[in-house]
């Protein structure tokens, strides 16, 4: 009777269970990588919006404070996107007739409110408040990044869980003195840890990490 | 099923214990018999009708599962007070079921117990086909099964680990750690086995995927010394499962505040159910599989009343389980307890009580009759009976505890529908299907393991 199997296949066999473990591997760690693309993420990829809006221009450029667009940003969960109103107490001054305007003065000519693709869209299963973390001192920086170097607006950071969870387990890391909160350049001194630990016990801020507190 | 002519095996000789393989095998005529029936027998005619039924069950499973993902689990009948209903009886069923395996494969591995040769191989492939029916269950009662990777502590972008301190995350571990050990084990116990059939197989598929299943098999001193380890070091493994697996899913009765639930009688009292049902259903599996491919000289009458006996000591320590649950209520003075023992007796499920009483308390009791235990067909009945038994076991423990808590405004009957039926037979359906394949495909008794109780003057012929 001849062998059914050749002797390469002693060879063949070691060398495939090699493969399955190199093959799952290799899987892990595309899909953590994916995990992270901007593609799954939609991070670092600006939006195409109806006015090609500048937060270069306004905030970085002519030093306009976050609140004056954003005003509810202290008080209530949602920071508040702008009314035409707001965007045509100067623009009926300056470039009031710069096409790239048109919407903008469209807008406010029929009432129509301008809609403005969001760029940072938690799931509807989260409950996040602007209100608690900007009056808590969480700079606006420390999750939408350096606005003021954005021509186009686009979200920073990936928005998953772990990186929520990163700074509710450890706020003494990111939490900076409430006047500095809307400043965007702001930079944390050497002894953060200690400056950090002092604001926490000032600030009263609770490491909440039960699910209630973001899944309501 | 022909009833077995009784006393055909007095011939075996009058001193010492009665043999376990039936006078005149050797070596080759194992191998033969046991090897012939994947390969020689090909496609009997109750294997095709039997696989078509089963199959025809397997897509009625598959197309409720798929309803049911379509609709959600709202289209059982579970809900508020019953939130626990099929899905749950069924799952903690189909695990115990799986237990007589393990404790075959390894307890009695360990005990040296000669008996366990010829059944060990299917009763394993049972455990592994029960357990799969069981993971069914939790799985699609999560709602979201594929959001069940949430379960195991794996790094992902949530970076949340599972809940520790819940029953039914460890029923996670204990029920993969099962699975998993299971299968390895069977498997392991199949490569020498699998070498025969390549070695016997004509075709050229058959060799080559014999041969690549039996990983290069050739029997030297070396593969047995490593092989002989590898088994006891398995064996070691599962028998702590053996009596962990199902401690832990009564866990997620115990750990809770329902009367009824809440007691510490559940982990021994789950263990012997468990082991129980599973004597029942080897012997279910077992009964027809010898009868079918004459098995009779490997499966003896010395088996099947060894088996009726594990499950006439594991019946009795149920059975006092009953016994201390009622006693319990009334010693606990507790108005709640005595009101579940009540409620189960006498409420609106107590014909399921009274049932369950019946099937695994007073009609096993036949077993004591050695006459009955060589009555093949009794013995087979008897099993089913018990199988049923237990099944109304849990029945009982889920329904009648969740319908009527603690205030009487939310009490509430549970309902099943037509899809938790479906689901049911579904999985019996999947599992006997799986039996099916089982024996088709690879040798249902361990030949190289019955070879080893063959009489020294006997042994002769090839191996």
């Amino acid at each position: 009777m001849s062998q059914i199997f050749r002797p390469s296949s002693n060879a063949v066999s070691k060398i495939s269970l090699l493969v399955v473990v190199l093959t799952v591997g290799f899987l892990g760690w595309a899909l953590w990588g994916l995990a992270y693309s901007p593609f799954a993420t939609r991070s670092k990829i600006p939006f195409d919006q109806p006015v090609p809006f500048s937060h270069k221009h306004h905030v970085g450029g002519l030093g306009i404070d976050c609140r004056y667009c954003h005003p509810v940003v202290e008080r209530t969960a949602f920071a508040g996107m702008p009314a035409t109103e707001t965007c045509m107490s100067c623009h009926t001054m300056i470039w009031t007739n710069a096409p790239m305007l048109e919407p903008v003065r469209q807008s406010w000519a029929t009432g129509k409110s301008l809609e403005w693709n969001r760029v940072h869209d938690l799931p509807g299963f989260v409950y996040f408040n602007h209100s608690i973390h900007v009056n808590k001192g969480i700079g606006c920086q420390s999750c939408h990044g350096r606005v003021d170097q954005m021509p186009l607006m686009y979200q920073v950071n990936t928005l998953y869980m772990d990186w929520c969870l990163e700074c509710h387990r450890n706020p003494e890391k990111y939490v900076r003195p409430r006047d500095k909160v809307y400043q965007m350049d702001y930079e944390y001194p050497a002894n953060q840890a200690e400056v950090g630990a002092r604001l926490v016990a000032e600030y009263k801020i609770q490491k909440f990490t039960d699910c209630y507190t973001c899944h309501r | 099923m022909p009833p077995e002519k009784l006393g055909s095996e007095t011939t075996t000789v009058a001193a010492g214990p009665e043999p376990v393989l039936a006078p005149g095998h050797n070596y080759a005529t194992i191998s033969d018999k046991i090897a012939a029936v994947p390969l020689e027998v090909g496609w009997p005619r109750f294997w095709i009708v039997g696989f078509t039924i089963t199959f025809s069950i397997v897509m009625m499973l598959l197309a409720t599962i798929t309803w049911l993902l379509a609709r959600g689990v709202g289209i059982w009948g579970i809900n508020i007070p019953v939130g626990w209903g099929f899905d749950i009886i069924n799952f903690v069923w189909w695990i115990g079921i799986g237990h007589a395996g393990t404790l075959i494969s390894a307890i009695l591995l360990l005990l040296k117990q000669q008996w366990r040769m010829s059944i060990s191989r299917s009763a394993e492939a049972m455990t592994l086909f029960a357990v799969a029916c069981a993971g069914i269950f939790p799985l699609l009662h999560t709602g979201r099964p594929w959001l069940a990777y949430w379960m195991l502590p794996i790094p992902t972008v949530m970076s949340m680990w599972p809940q520790p301190r819940s029953p039914l995350l460890w029923d996670v571990f204990a029920v993969s750690t099962y699975g998993i050990i299971s299968l390895v084990f069977w498997y392991v116990g199949l490569i020498p086995d699998l070498a025969t059939m390549r070695d016997k197989a004509r075709s050229r598929f058959g060799q080559v995927a014999y041969g690549a299943l039996a990983l290069g098999w050739r029997g030297s001193a070396r593969h047995w010394n490593h092989y002989e380890m590898a088994t006891l070091i398995l064996a070691g493994m599962s028998t702590p499962l053996v009596l962990s697996v199902h401690t832990v899913v009564s866990f997620d009765f115990a750990i809770s505040l329902i009367p009824g639930w809440h007691t510490t009688i559940f982990p021994p009292y789950f263990v012997a159910g468990a082991i129980y049902s599973g004597f029942a259903m080897v012997l279910t599996l077992a009964i027809p599989l010898r009868a079918w491919y004459k098995m009779q000289d490997f499966i003896t009458m010395k088996h099947i009343d060894n088996m009726c006996k594990v499950m006439l000591a594991t019946g009795w320590i149920v059975a006092y389980g009953y016994l201390m649950e009622a006693f319990m209520s009334w010693y606990s003075g507790n108005f709640w307890e005595l009101f579940m023992m009540k409620n189960r007796a006498t409420g609106p499920y107590g014909w399921s009580y009274w049932m369950l009483i019946l099937f695994n308390v007073l009609i096993p009791q036949v077993l004591w009759l050695k006459k009955a235990r060589r009555n093949v067909a009794l013995v087979f009945i008897t099993a089913i009976i018990i199988n049923i038994g237990m099944w109304l076991e849990r029945f009982v423990i889920i329904v009648t505890s969740l319908a009527r808590d603690f205030v009487p405004s939310s009490w509430g009957m549970y309902y099943p529908t037509k899809y938790d039926w479906s689901m049911f037979i579904g999985t019996i359906g999947f599992f006997l299907c799986l039996m099916y394949v089982f024996v088709r495909l690879l040798p249902a008794l361990s030949i190289f393991e019955i070879r080893t109780i063959v009489p020294r003057a006997e042994k002769g012929g090839s191996h």
